[in-house]
This record gives structure tokens, sequence and C-alpha cells, in this order.
């Protein structure tokens, strides 16, 4: 075990993509409670589906992946979150369209440019080979911000999380605040796109989230909680992935699997010894 | 000048006019106590006070420098917060998030604040409790505690008593009066007319427009006031 881990690291590329993992699975994690709470998961999906089709430009473009998807995901997320609040079955059906646009766009720009070949599949499910040095000092800064930016609006979060009627009603800018959850969940699905896949980075923001309501019962354990299962798994998940030479971004989704089934029976365990 | 003054407003939504024709206000230290049967634009006008909808005509002025960060509000309740993974002590918190502005952390003022109000409604005990697994008349109080720790002036209650046994509704409508003796102004809506004749010192009824808007001994004695309480007496 400690041999194939040293063995592991010995691989820079592996280096790399477990940092940068370790730190999108932690920002994932954190607004992830928030965005299932708020009923917000599909705007993750959503915009994941965005990021393919600018992955798919960018490639095109012959520009740098990251500078060309976050502007336009940032946008996009703005976007799907007005729809939203405008009306809620509405949005949802906008966010399909959304989706399924940007995949349609994205998949014709690759055949046109490089025809189709095993970029789409990377795209879809993931790659760690995805990283270059640059683009992890870019990943470590820009998730760095997202976890500041977390840990200073934890409060508001939760109280436009919890209730957001009353929190307008009482004087918090509310607006302003699902623009930052927005923002920042935009930014967290970019930076974890290239390595989970377009298809599987929003379940790094779902799944955890659920995985620790099973069984916490405040806001904060659940935040706390959930940061932990979510580390835990995606390293769990990229071992997995080195050894039995497994697509890292759906190891890591199978891992997320077996956590939530976990804490599911333990609460019900739980639930059981104490009636 | 009053704390809340209505001037010819409607409200409604998407173009449909649920409520209009409303013209009244509320001064510091006032019980107002609006009622009217289901649809008739209570907590459509709720949501107007709290500037949470704008009017489609008319205007609602807030007076005495009223700024949303002391106001408390008491919502019904959203099918989101029933299974929110939140302790008792973190919603009643929440309540003074308004107060802080851009502040990103609670002081330890606001703490102090929020166990006063825990004591004040008997909740203590269930600070660490998870919020959905409390009883109905358990969530109410602890949504009341938040709405205290967010006023200063004025409280508003939408339907406070919805799903509590009578015993209950009247514990709340006594803490509210005694919250109002406590120099709180406070705008209730409700089903229970008998109640709010008691306690509250004016009524305003409500059906689609402006039916009675006055104190509540004139409302007794006027004719809707005689109709829609002996109406409800036959129940």
């Amino acid at each position: 075990m400690i041999n194939t881990l040293i063995e592991m690291f010995s691989y820079t590329f592996l280096v790399r993509a477990v940092i940068v993992g370790l730190l999108v699975s932690l920002c994932a994690a954190l607004l992830g409670v928030s965005l299932v709470l708020k009923r917000y998961s599909m705007i993750g999906d959503g915009l994941s589906h965005v990021g393919f089709g600018t992955l798919a430009l960018a490639t095109a473009m012959n520009a740098a992946p990251l500078t060309v998807s976050i502007p336009i995901v940032v946008l996009a997320a703005f976007l799907l979150l007005r729809i939203s609040e405008n009306s809620k079955i509405k949005g949802d059906a906008a966010i399909a369209l959304i989706s399924a646009s940007s995949l349609a766009i994205g998949v014709v720009v690759i055949s046109l440019t490089t025809g189709m070949n095993t970029d789409v599949c990377n795209y879809m499910f993931g790659s760690i080979l995805a990283m270059s040095k640059s683009d992890v000092t870019l990943s470590i800064a820009l998730a760095a911000v997202v976890l500041l930016m977390f840990v200073f609006f934890y409060n508001k979060i939760f109280a436009v999380t919890f209730d957001e009627n009353f929190a307008k009603a009482t004087g918090v800018k509310t607006g302003l605040y699902n623009m930052i959850i927005a923002f920042l969940t935009a930014i967290t699905i970019v930076l974890g796109m290239r390595m989970m896949g377009a298809l599987l980075i929003s379940s790094l923001v779902i799944f955890p989230a659920l995985t620790s309501m099973r069984v916490c019962k405040k806001f904060k354990t659940v935040t706390v909680c959930s940061a932990f299962v979510s580390v835990i798994c995606l390293f769990i998940g990229v071992v997995i992935s080195y050894v039995y030479a497994t697509p890292t971004g759906a190891s890591v989704v199978i891992v997320n699997i077996a956590a939530f089934l976990l804490f599911w029976t333990a609460n019900s365990i739980i639930g059981r010894i104490t009636k | 000048m009053a704390l809340v003054t209505c001037q010819n407003a409607a409200f409604g939504y998407e173009g449909n006019t649920a409520v209009s024709g409303l013209n009244f206000n509320v001064n510091s230290g006032d019980y107002l106590c609006i009622v009217g049967e289901n649809g008739s634009g209570k907590s459509t006008l709720i949501k107007g006070l709290l500037k949470l909808k704008k009017p489609q005509s008319g205007s609602v002025l807030a007076g005495d420098g009223l700024s949303p960060a002391e106001i408390g509000y008491l919502p019904q309740q959203t099918a989101a917060q029933k299974d929110f993974p939140a302790s008792a002590y973190e919603v009643v918190l929440s309540g003074g998030m308004g107060a802080r502005g851009i502040l990103p952390f609670y002081s330890r003022r606001d703490r102090a604040v929020a166990e006063e109000k825990l004591r004040l409604l008997n909740v203590e005990s269930l600070r660490n409790r998870c919020y959905r697994e409390l009883s109905g008349g358990q969530q109410q109080r602890v949504l009341l505690a938040r709405a205290l720790v967010a006023t200063k002036k004025l409280l508003l209650l939408d339907e406070p008593t919805a799903g509590l046994d009578p015993t209950a509704t009247a514990d709340f409508y006594e803490l509210a009066a005694k919250l109002n003796r406590g120099g709180l102004t406070v705008i209730i809506v409700s089903h229970d007319i008998s109640c709010a004749v008691k306690y509250a010192s004016h009524i305003l009824h409500l059906r689609q427009k402006q039916m009675f808007f006055g104190t509540a001994s004139d409302y007794l004695a006027s004719d809707i006031g005689k109709s829609f309480v002996g109406g409800e007496r036959d129940d």
C-alpha cells in the first residue's frame, strides 16, 4: 500500500493532479451544501456542459483552456441564476436547453477542428493528464480565492440558503450573495472539469453534501463533514484509478457512491438503535 | 410620522392584482391584525410591506427612519426549510445577519442576543437540536426567536398559528401581545378572528381590497366586523 503511494507520487503529473483535485473537491463540497439545499444542483450540471463547450472552443482557438472557460462559465452562471430566480419551472427547462446547446456546439467545434478523437472522450469523462504546470499554479490560486471567500461569507451563505425571503426582508443583500455563490461555483466547476470530466464534475458538488446530510444535523457539521468526505473520496478515487488503470473521474464518483451508501446505512442503523 | 404608510397601494403577481386600494398607516406601538379569507391578499400585502414585492401602483413608505435591518419577520414555512440541516441556534443567530451589513462574522453581542431570545421563547433546551426534527410549534418558536433577533422596531408575523392547536395558538397571541407591550410594533396576519379582536389594537380587513381599517373596537361595531366575527362563531 505504502509502496504504491510512493510509486504513485514519483510521477509529477499525478502529484499535480492530486493537489488540484483535492483543492477542487474541497471547494465543490463546501459550495455543494448550499447548492443542494437551495435546489440549485442542476445549475452545477448545466455549468459543466457550458464548460465542455468552452474547452472545445479554446482548443480550436489554440488558447489556454482556463482563460477562455472561466469568463464564459461565470457569465453562464449568472444567467442560469437569473433564470431560475425568475421562475422555477422555466428555469429547469432553460438549464436543460443551455446544457444541450453547449454540448452540441462543443462537439461540432471539435469535429470541425481536430476531428472526433480521444479529446472528446477526455473532455467528457476527464483525464488525469490534463493538468499543465501553469494550470496548476492558476488552479491553486483560484481555489484559494474560492476557499477564502467561502469562509468569509459563510454566515451570509447560511442566511440566504436557509431563508432567502427573510434575509432579504431584514436587509441582507441576497442578490449579491447569490451571485457570489454562482461565481464561486462556476470557478470550481471549470477547475475540476478537465480532471473529472464535464459529465461527472457535478457529482463532486452534489454527492458530499448529500452524504453528510444523512448523518449530520447542523449546517456547520454538514459543511465540515462534506469537506472531509469529498477530500477523502477524491484521494481514494485517484489511488484506485492508478492501481486499476480506471478513468479518474469515474473512479472518484464510484467512491462517492460507496460513501453515500455507507452513511445512509449508518444513519438507518443509528436510527433503529435510538428508537 | 407613522412607521409604515400605505398610500393607495396595490400588489399582485405577474400582472394580476391580488389586493388593491390600500390606505392605512401603522404607528409605533400599534398591534395591527390583518384578517380576511383565503386568497384575500393578506400574504401578498405582507410581502409588499417587507419590500419583497413592489407595489403595482401607489406606494409603501417607511417612516421614523425604519430600515430593513430593524424589521423582524416570521414567514409561512416553505418546503425547503422542512428538511434543512441546521441547529435551532444557527437558525436563531442568522436573524442578526441583516444588521451586520458587509461584516462577515457575528459579534459577541449578536450571540448574546440570540441566547437571550432563545430563553425568552423557552426554546433554550432545543438549541442544539436539528431544526427539521422539531415539532411544528417548536419550529414556530425558533423562527419567532430569529425574528426577534432581527427586529428592533417592527415585527411581521404571517399566519403564525397555522397548524398549531388552540392552546398553543392562544399562547402565541399572548406572547405577541407581551412583545407589543414591551414596545414592539406588531403586524400579524391571522385566520383566527376571535383572537385578533381580543389582542389587536387595529384591524385591517381585506377582500382583494381594503374593506375596513380602524381600531379593534370600531371593527366590532361595524357591519363587516359583526358579520365576519359572527360568521366565525358559526363554525
